[in-house]
């Protein structure tokens, strides 16, 4: 299974007003294919972040969930907010890693996540709730979606590491929203008033 | 009141209620204030802390980000591909080491080029002293709301401690 068929089911898992924070690249593409919602917040830029604003929209917003779609490139990068969202006890928290050892939207090059348990770096770190997936099998929807459904029933912060294969669908469009509008519309869908 | 004491007071005034950073000597009074407070989170970078902050604003917070101005390096990326191209605004507060070239090693150059960074960052910035302190943090609440951009104030030794 690739990241896509992954995201498609997560994708099809959000179906209430939970915020979800998109790592950079093709995380956000794919999703804004597969189900694009104003609820999303697409980050285009600043990689190894995803978590960090997902942690300052769970503090901000206490009585929302708030959900991060991650990668092993963008965890990789910034291992320390891991510590950040264990230390700031957030129970509304709920912690993806699409972790298929590559760099897959600047070329496939190869991540450390190929050695890396970053399941276990979470768990070391304090997770409320930890668990993998191994790359499931074409056709491995059904087992995927009641992990998924296990992870967020959890109380969080919670982290769900997936290994998928590399690559991504080819010609997938990109996010058609500007940056501007994005922020715009997840502000509105976070209750903000302008 | 001393200078950090009052500084935080007008910030919660202003509406700021969402307050992170990495500690600085500089800024230390600051930070044991700070410490004090709910609304207040640290970080463990720089560019975390903005991140964290541009985070809390999407779910309507009003965030400030206090930091060593060697932590200015660190979030050049978060300030212009995350809070300049999504219109995200903070106020953030830079420790000013490296002043007039006396300071330890590590800190003259990042002293020298704070501003000429910012400036290239596209970041306006006041470096007011002791008196003009809360002053300046009018101007920055005014400035970030009208750009929706961070807006920073540069510190010395004394002015924010």
């Amino acid at each position: 299974m690739k990241r896509a068929t992954a995201i498609g089911v997560f994708a099809g898992e959000t179906k209430g007003d939970e915020l979800v924070i998109h790592a950079n690249g093709m995380t956000c593409r794919e999703s804004f294919s597969a189900k694009d919602r104003p609820e999303n917040f697409y980050m285009v830029g600043s990689m190894g972040l995803p978590a960090a604003i997902g942690l300052g929209v769970a503090l901000a917003a206490p009585k929302r969930d708030v959900v991060i779609w991650d990668g092993d490139g963008n965890v990789l990068m910034n291992l320390a907010v891991l510590a950040q969202v264990v230390d700031a006890k957030v129970e509304n928290f709920w912690h993806v890693c699409i972790d298929n050892e590559a760099y897959d939207s600047t070329g496939g090059q190869v991540t450390i996540s190929r050695t890396v348990r970053l399941d276990e770096v979470a768990r070391a770190a304090g997770y409320k709730y930890v668990a993998r997936v191994e790359t499931p099998a074409a056709g491995g929807e059904e087992a995927l979606r009641a992990a998924y459904r296990a992870f967020r029933a959890a109380k969080g912060p919670a982290f769900l590491l997936v290994k998928v294969e590399p690559g991504s669908v080819h010609g997938i469009g990109r996010v058609t929203h500007t940056c501007e509008e994005i922020t715009r519309r997840f502000r509105a869908a976070c209750g903000v008033r302008e | 009141m001393s200078q950090h004491k009052a500084f935080l007071e007008k910030a919660r005034a202003l509406g700021f209620n969402f307050f992170t950073g990495v500690p600085c000597s500089l800024l230390k009074g600051a930070f044991a204030e700070l410490e004090k407070r709910s609304d207040f989170v640290p970080a463990t970078r720089e560019d975390s802390a903005l991140g964290m902050a541009a985070g809390a604003y999407l779910a309507g917070k009003k965030a400030m980000v206090l930091m060593q101005n060697s932590g200015l390096g660190v979030s050049v990326n978060a300030v212009v591909s995350l809070n300049a191209i999504y219109k995200i605004p903070c106020v953030m507060v830079i420790s000013w080491r490296g002043y007039q070239g006396k300071d330890a090693p590590e800190h003259i150059i990042m002293g020298e080029i704070t501003h000429r960074l910012l400036d290239t960052i596209g970041v306006p910035h006041r470096s007011p002293d002791a008196e003009g302190l809360l002053a300046d943090l009018s101007w920055a609440n005014d400035e970030m709301a009208k750009r929706r951009a961070p807006v920073a104030l540069v510190v010395r030794e004394g002015v924010c401690g």
